[in-house]
């Protein structure tokens, strides 16, 4: 059975020959039609087609969009702030960068129309420090689109107002995490906050109510406003609705990003036939399907789960649906949508190493486990990578990260420890013999690990 | 006074124990409240919560109730209301009391979750415990022996990071021993008002640094160290002098200003080596200025007084007293008693016993500095209101003795016991000093003591025990934490001796028995006696004093009655 096809909502113009990033392509397009459209409708209407459509939060946790707005405080009589969240940080992860490049006014008219719908009068998109690029297009299309009404005093010739501030970060992973983001628009170091008491809905930027949403995730929202919250549940799968874009990389033929309807595509559609198969000569041995965070999948590994109707079914890594329910079933997440390809040629000690390295680098620091035990993990593969391997590491990695998951303030404890306890737990054998294996010559001549 | 509001109490559950607290109450309180110990390093009673230490994880759980009807769902195991446990560990300190809140101190998740803190806060600390000055009272090294594993498995190089970062004058960083609990940042955010630190960096390597350009130089910086729960901070006074578990603690109070801090006086062997706060919720909470720490260092200062003199000769206290009354009979008439707001309730009792004996005018000699809105106020006197108390005064001190002074010009005044107070900084100019017979009670050499014919070396603070009563006309008491300097006499010795010799009725000059005149003759003290005073203070009633300009603004805990009038002239 052939794989099917791509359905590009998100990505319709992304890398579409001629098609440019400022405002006149955008309106020759069909653009800001929706937020004219939007700003006749109720605002509660809108919110009414998000909850309806099942859109969910296309940053990593796969929140219902709906209900996050739904949670807001609106009685407090604080301003409501929308922050847009651009500091796509996950490694693996390269979505939003493009619709920032390519079509930054798709994002705008999301933002605009979520802001009418929640009642905001003030927008901010946060935008990774390493993305200057994307951050001057933004301000360039900001720039454009206020020219036009379409954002700032009285937009479109109504009494509604909203402006939108592009804020740059530092550099810090860390400022993906919503509360840890706010501290830094805030001008403080991006600690996350506790929860409790700081829900963001409740107690955000400047302790007021705040909507923290993905970049794709709004663009999403000009789509349902578009089609109807009932049309767009209609793509995809029940509870896993819309569509979504997947980031390939690593070892297959052709890494890029492709835009599936949720769940309509399985991991090795996507692998085998999307992305053309393994290099020649190899052989997948693992994906991380979303995210370097996300727990890794072993190929040759199966899954049984339980259907609704009480019976059960069994799934290989290729038979995994890329939606957020089956891939959670499977004890991973459909996360930020990176999904990151190794094949038998790499050591899953280094590869693990690798990653332990980017989340000692990244932990903020603020609470004791994540602080002090990314630091340990990653002391511990560096060492056995490049200095003495113990058989007995592994289990010591293992237990470090069961005592940072679960424990920290905020979702980085998690982040950092799923790895190290899924490349453990399906890789043990590896680690046991790494000290052996790493001082056998490389079969394929390849670089050794600097 | 109006009876503070009742607060809002709900019932809680720690450890399958039931208590009634207060709503809003945190985890940890309650449970201290059942007997119950939860470990903690980052959260602090007095700083705001930031539950970064992650070592107070407890589990948490809610009655279960229908969430259609609403309808609470029965455990038929055993017949009460079933508790909803959340998987996930929370922190005590950010959890609060709501009603029918549960708490799990003790399972084996949170054995597992302190156990796995302690790890991680152990493996790049420096363990250099035996050079330490926080050993013996570091809550790394208690709690590693209460809820630690014991043994280590970390085998990598620890991080390396500054060892001697003076941050201020008084506060020194060792930075490996950093936990970044966030306290001491909190602390000069929130209370001293002073943000001058931050943390630089991130993850492990986080440090503690000041602002650059910056120093912690504020008159609080050392209750950062008195709140740092390891050794990273330590005091430049105090580090490397003493362990503390030889140092014997005495409760006492700040003397700097008529805040009345209640302090807790370290000392070994006759000798103090440092002054801490004692919380006192309604006083000083847990802070106290640094300036008020380095009191203990007059004790032993060079120009102590250590011996009696007469007319410039050493002599003997029975000599000085015989010599002292017949100075002051000569000039019957013509006395003048100058007291002290430094002196205890006691001794002001026994200064206006004197005063009448004498038929004599008493004065006080005022101090006004400038209040800092926190625990230093306006008034350097720590005791005025016990004067106030005791009759010595009326009217709320000068200054300046600058009526004295026109009254000594004039021939009024032949003979002045100073109790305490050196004449010559309170406006006396030597020529007027000259002019008269002066006996003077006091600890240090001064220009008054180098005037006075009799001369009486008394106690400081730190070696004698009283009351004192603060600007909220809470009285306080203080115990003598060391022994007298040779050569120095118990003021209540000498003022009683005084009295007696001078031919008025004795007064007792031991404490205790001298108290139950105090409460039979002053009218504010009835039925109090220096045993039973509680380590909190006792509040007097302050109504007959309403009407007076007191020179206090607000500082912490304490806000004018009326406000502040300009200081007295």
């Amino acid at each position: 059975m052939p794989a099917p096809q791509q359905r590009r909502i998100i990505f319709k113009h992304i890398d579409e020959p001629g098609y440019t990033n400022d405002l006149a392509c955008y309106v020759r397009h069909g653009g800001y039609e929706m937020l004219k459209k939007s700003i006749t409708l109720q605002p509660a209407a809108i919110i009414d087609e998000v909850k309806r459509s099942g859109l969910r939060g296309r940053g990593g946790a796969g929140f219902p969009c709906g209900v996050k707005w739904g949670l807001v405080d609106r009685k407090s009589g604080k301003p409501i702030y929308l922050v847009v969240n651009a500091d796509e940080s996950e490694p693996g992860t390269f979505k939003d960068r493009y619709i920032i490049h390519q079509d930054p006014h798709q994002l705008i008219e999301g933002i605009m129309i979520s802001a009418w719908a929640n009642n905001v009068k003030q927008a901010y998109i946060y935008i990774r420090g390493e993305m200057p690029h994307g951050a001057r297009i933004l301000e360039k299309a900001i720039a454009e689109a206020r020219a036009a009404n379409f954002v700032g005093q009285k937009i479109l010739g109504t009494d509604y107002s909203c402006d939108i501030f592009v804020h740059r970060g530092a550099g810090a992973y860390i400022c993906g995490e919503e509360t840890g983001l706010i501290e830094s628009l805030e001008g403080k170091r991006p600690y996350p906050r506790i929860k409790p008491p700081y829900f963001p809905a409740v107690l955000g930027l400047y302790q007021c109510p705040t909507i923290v949403n993905n970049v794709e995730t709004l663009c999403h929202v000009k789509h349902i406003v578009e089609m109807g919250g009932d049309t767009y549940a209609k793509i995809g799968t029940p509870n896993n609705t819309g569509t979504r874009i997947l980031c390939v990389s690593g070892h297959v033929q052709k890494p890029g990003y492709y835009e599936y309807e949720v769940g309509k595509i399985t991991l090795g559609e996507l692998l085998n036939e999307v992305c053309g198969g393994p290099l020649p000569g190899r052989k997948f041995k693992a994906v991380i399907p979303g995210g370097s965070s996300a727990k890794i999948l072993k190929f040759g590994e199966t899954f049984t789960l339980k259907n609704k109707d009480g019976t059960s079914r069994t799934l290989t890594v290729e038979d995994i649906p890329m939606d957020f329910d089956t891939l959670a079933a499977c004890g991973t997440m459909g996360g930020s949508g990176g999904v990151i390809v190794m094949d038998d040629s790499v050591n899953m000690v280094e590869a693990l190493a690798n990653i332990n390295a980017f989340y000692a680098h990244e932990s903020c620091g603020q609470c004791t486990p994540c602080r002090e035990g990314s630091l340990w993990m990653k002391k511990i593969t560096h060492r056995m990578v490049h200095d003495q391997a113990r058989s007995e590491d592994g289990s010591l990695l293992k237990s470090v990260a069961d005592q940072i998951a679960g424990r920290t303030i905020c979702a980085f404890g998690e982040a950092c420890s799923w790895p190290t306890q899924s490349f453990v737990a399906k890789f043990g054998d590896e680690f046991k013999a790494y000290p052996e294996t790493k001082n056998a010559p490389k079969r394929d001549g390849s670089l050794e690990l600097v | 006074m109006i009876a503070p509001p009742k607060p809002d109490l709900v019932t809680v559950n720690v450890d399958g124990k039931e208590i009634a607290v207060p709503k809003g109450t945190n985890a940890i309180e309650a449970a201290r409240l059942v007997g119950v110990d939860v470990p903690y390093y980052c959260y602090h009673p007095k700083l705001s919560v930031v539950g970064n230490c992650r070592m107070c994880l407890i589990e948490m759980g809610m009655p279960a109730v229908d969430p259609a009807t609403k309808a609470p769902i029965m455990d038929p195991a055993t017949g009460k209301q079933k508790i909803n446990w959340i998987p996930r560990p929370q922190i005590g300190c950010a959890t609060n009391a709501t009603p029918g809140l549960h708490i799990r101190t003790q399972s084996p998740q949170i054995k597992d979750c302190r156990e796995g803190v302690m790890e991680f806060l152990l493996i790049n600390h420096p363990l250099d415990c035996p050079i330490c000055d926080q050993a013996g009272e570091c809550k790394l090294q208690e709690q590693s022996t209460g809820y630690g594993r014991g043994y280590s498995r970390f085998i990598e190089q620890k991080n390396v990071k500054p060892k001697r970062t003076q941050l201020g004058p008084r506060v020194m960083l060792d930075d490996e021993r950093c936990i970044l609990c966030s306290r001491c940042i909190r602390f000069c955010k929130e209370i001293a008002k002073d943000d001058v630190l931050g943390f630089i960096d991130r993850g492990s390597y986080s440090t503690l640094t000041c602002y650059p350009g910056k120093a912690l130089t504020n008159n609080y910086s050392l209750n950062t160290v008195d709140i740092c729960p390891v050794g990273a901070l330590t005091s430049t006074d105090f580090r490397f002098k003493m362990r503390v578990w030889f140092l014997k603690q005495t409760n006492s109070i700040d003397t700097e200003s008529s805040v009345g801090a209640n302090t807790v006086v370290w000392s070994r062997e006759g000798v103090i080596y440092r002054i801490t706060p004692r919380r006192n919720d309604e006083v000083n909470d847990t802070w106290m200025p640094d300036s008020g720490r380095e009191l203990y260092k007059s004790v032993r200062a060079a120009d102590r007084l250590g011996a009696v003199r007469v007319n410039g000769a050493a002599s003997a206290l029975d000599l000085a007293i015989l010599a002292a009354v017949d100075l002051l009979k000569a000039a019957a008439g013509a006395v003048a008693v100058v007291g002290s707001g430094r002196s205890s309730v006691e001794e002001q009792f026994l200064t206006q016993r004197l005063a009448a004996t004498l038929q004599a005018s008493a004065t006080l000699v005022g101090r006004v500095g400038e209040g800092d809105k926190l625990l230093i106020s306006a008034d350097r006197n720590p005791n005025v209101r016990g004067a106030l108390v005791t009759g010595l005064i009326r009217e709320l001190p000068a200054t300046k003795l600058s009526a004295l002074g026109a009254a000594i010009d004039a021939g009024k005044v032949r003979a002045v016991v100073s109790v305490g107070e050196d004449l010559a900084a309170a406006g006396l100019s030597a020529a007027q000093l000259a002019k008269v017979a002066i006996v003077y009670l006091g600890t240090h050499d001064n220009a008054t003591a180098a005037a006075a014919k009799v001369v009486i070396p008394t106690l400081t603070v730190f070696e004698k025990s009283g009351t004192f009563v603060n600007q909220q006309f809470r009285l306080q008491k203080f115990l003598k934490c060391v022994p007298a300097v040779a050569g120095a006499h118990d003021d209540l010795v000498v003022l009683t001796r005084l009295i007696a010799a001078l031919g008025a009725a004795a007064a007792p000059a031991e404490l205790h028995a001298l108290w139950a005149v105090l409460a039979a003759e002053v009218p504010a003290l009835k039925a109090i006696t220096f045993a039973n005073l509680p380590e909190t203070g006792l509040l007097l009633d302050a109504t007959p004093y309403a009407g007076l300009p007191f020179v206090e603004g607000e500082t912490l805990h304490y806000k004018p009655a009326a406000p502040a009038a300009a200081a007295a002239t």
